[in-house]
């Protein structure tokens, strides 16, 4: 199994007809992610084609839902429509609403997360790069790929990675897979600092799965998401963990390209976090180079396979 | 963005949240009608920039502080000239300063008591947090850490947006009574629908002061707002002062990059903030120094790899470029043609190295290879650090 997501979802594209949707709906296509429909507000009864498939487009997100059976939305919606959109998920009662737009409004998302308070819709996002679940093909062709992460780098197996970063997350499933570990599921929960699923929600979940054997927790400076992700850890977790944390260069007060990554106290520079992680066990990379190693140290250390 | 003093004054005023009289003056000749307007007594000179300190900082050619009690008209226009077109150095501005192009004065008020107000994004709850403290003038972060008690924090629920009684959590908590506390609600409230309606992402009043007569008044005003929704306030866009940001930063926004000058002489050029962050900790972790953090997105052009770097090259202080692509869904061989023709087009001289990982990076790397460009490949991210910090030490 996985977490969230399994290669059998069924996802809708909402902003399927938008250059950015469309790009990575066919990527998704291309990686054998059933893409079963698409979301375009007036294109209702219009059809996204790649090669010969054909993915209908419906008014709403309701619709969509009712006609496919889709439970997940990957939102590519730009920033000033993509509150609305996330909401119409939640009112749609979808599982999972994943919001890959970058630069929403932090006071959209404040009402935005207090709306979805009780709702049975999860929110992965915003400003992330989205889920993979690696499928057993070639390269992990038919997993299913929400988002816009690379597909093909990821191996199916057993480890789980949790990152704020796009692309760190896909330095350390490079390295992982280069190693020859597959990994359960990697999940992007996005770099701005309202967001709907933080790194404790997924490490839940990833210690609960009993196809996940061991993970990674990749964090960045500001807020003191990582370091309450690592008390939980500590306290509940028996699975190998390999922590990173990037920006332990970065100046306070700067905003380093993330909203959320800003060093605003004493509590959330690089140092605080790695110190914290090292206290809860932990096994902290030095460099992001290290992160496949640092997960390969702590399982050996505590005489766990992870492949 | 952030914006003046003076212009976050009026847009407290524009709230209803009280503040003395002042005026602002960006030029020599305005100072007299600007002086005349707030009467014959004592003002208060005020330098403009968007740092704090200005009272305790002083000016590159040695005239001390930012921020200057005056007691006649004549000497609050001595004072101002001192000031205007000079460079003020203080705790925030690093050692370069930053030049002063406007001068606000304002009237000088008797003040009772200080305290302090301000408004942001609590994260742990997703909600906005009012703080405020009995103890003002001084920085709220001392307070936190050696008398929390003297802070009172009210979260409101944005559903419902700031309920009276939180209003009178905070009045009363900062310990107002009578005359007083009517005002302070009054500002209180407002300055949470200044937060609120024109998407701030600070509003911070440090000092709020009494004057003894029944005011309370916001006797300085920090203002800072949520870049991303800036496109709903073009009345807020139009504040933005170019002069106080890196001329380096103004044009990587330009393209769409996200440039942040540091001080070191290693420059990088990454794709993804996270990534581009861990570059520059592992430049360090190898011993050198970076110049900058620099994010091309997550689809660059070949254009947008061209004005990357221009922009790198245009600090006088570098002396290497590592270039850090993980090309998930962006082709490698895109950046390495981009690479190529900037580095011939700046003629470049310094050590260049390049690690490409991930889509197309085959035929990027061939790309490279037959450049005829003196270049370092790189297999790893460790590997193109070590390198870099080699060529240039």
């Amino acid at each position: 199994m996985s977490i969230l997501i399994t290669p059998e979802t069924r996802v809708l594209v909402q902003g399927i007809t938008g250059e950015f949707g469309g790009r990575h709906a066919k990527l998704s296509l291309d990686y054998g992610t059933q893409i079963v429909a698409g979301v375009t507000p007036g294109k209702g009864g219009q059809f996204f084609e790649h090669g010969s498939i054909k993915v209908p487009i419906f008014n709403t997100v309701a619709e969509a839902a009712k006609a496919t059976g889709a439970t997940v939305s990957a939102i590519f919606v730009p920033p000033p429509f993509a509150a609305d959109a996330i909401l119409e998920c939640v009112d749609a009662g979808l599982d999972l609403a994943v919001a890959i737009t970058e630069g929403i409004p932090i006071r959209d998302m404040v009402r935005v997360k207090r709306a979805m308070a009780g709702s049975k819709t999860r929110l992965v996002g915003p400003n992330c790069p989205g889920l993979v679940c690696p499928g057993s093909g070639e390269d992990s062709h038919g997993g299913c790929r929400i988002g816009i992460a690379p597909g093909y780098i990821n191996k199916k197996g057993h480890v789980g990675v949790v990152s704020r970063s796009g692309t760190l997350t896909y330095e350390a499933v490079y390295q992982l897979t280069v190693k020859g570990i597959g990994q359960s599921t990697t999940v992007g929960i996005g770099g701005d600092p309202v967001n709907g699923t933080s790194h404790l929600d997924v490490i839940k979940m990833f210690a609960a799965d009993p196809d996940t054997w061991g993970f990674i927790l990749i964090g960045e400076i500001g807020g003191n998401a990582e370091a309450e992700a690592a008390r939980w850890i500590k306290a509940n977790c028996k699975k190998p963990v390999a922590g990173f944390i990037a920006g332990a260069t970065a100046p306070a007060g700067r905003r380093m390209g993330h909203a959320g990554a800003i060093v605003g106290g004493a509590e959330d520079t690089a140092a605080a976090k790695i110190k914290v992680f090292q206290e809860c066990g932990i096994e902290v990379a030095a460099t992001p180079s290290d992160m496949a190693d640092a997960l390969i140290r702590a399982a050996q250390k505590l005489g766990v396979k992870l492949a | 963005m952030n914006i003046h003093e003076f212009q976050a004054k009026a847009l407290f005023e524009r709230f209803g949240i009280a503040v003395p009289r002042g005026v602002p003056a960006k030029s020599v000749t305005e100072f007299a009608s600007a002086v005349q307007t707030l009467g014959d007594g004592p003002c208060v000179v005020k330098a403009q920039i968007h740092a704090g300190g200005r009272g305790k900082g002083s000016f590159i050619d040695g005239y001390k502080g930012g921020v200057k009690l005056t007691k006649s008209p004549a000497e609050a226009i001595e004072v101002a000239r001192h000031m205007l077109g000079n460079t003020l150095v203080t705790v925030q501005t690093g050692p370069v300063g930053r030049k002063v192009n406007t001068i606000y004065f304002t009237e000088a008020v008797a003040i009772k008591k200080e305290y302090y107000l301000a408004i942001l994004l609590d994260r742990g709850s997703s909600r906005p947090v009012i703080i405020a403290s009995t103890e003002g003038g001084v920085e709220i972060e001392k307070v936190a850490h050696e008398t929390p008690e003297k802070i009172t924090k009210v979260f409101v629920d944005p559903a419902v947006g700031l309920q009276s009684f939180q209003t009178r959590q905070v009045a009363f908590g900062l310990g107002f009574r009578g005359d007083e506390f009517k005002s302070a609600c009054k500002l209180i409230e407002a300055l949470y629908r200044c937060w609120w309606e024109l998407d701030c992402s600070m509003v911070e009043i440090n000092p709020l002061i009494t004057t003894g007569d029944g005011r309370v008044l916001a006797l300085d005003a920090k203002v800072s707002f949520d870049d991303n929704a800036l496109f709903r306030h073009p009345e807020v866009v139009a504040l933005r002062d170019l002069n106080e940001e890196d001329p380096k930063e103004v044009e990587a926004s330009k393209y769409n990059l996200s440039y942040i000058a540091l001080d070191g002489n290693i420059a990088c050029l990454v794709n993804g903030a996270g990534l581009a962050m861990s570059t520059m900790d592992i430049i360090k972790h190898y011993g050198g120094n970076p110049a900058n953090f620099l994010d091309v997105g997550g689809s660059a052009s070949k254009d947008q790899v061209a004005a990357a770097f221009k922009i790198i090259l245009s600090d006088k202080n570098v002396k290497g470029i590592l270039v850090n692509i993980f090309g998930g869904i962006m082709d490698c061989n895109v950046i390495a043609t981009g690479i190529v023709a900037a580095a011939k087009e700046t003629a470049l001289s310094m050590p260049l190295v390049v690690r490409l990982e991930g889509n197309n990076a085959a035929a990027g790397k061939q790309t490279l290879a037959d450049s005829g460009l003196q270049l370092t490949t790189a297999t790893s991210m460790a590997d193109a650090a070590e390198k870099i910090v080699k060529l240039v030490s």
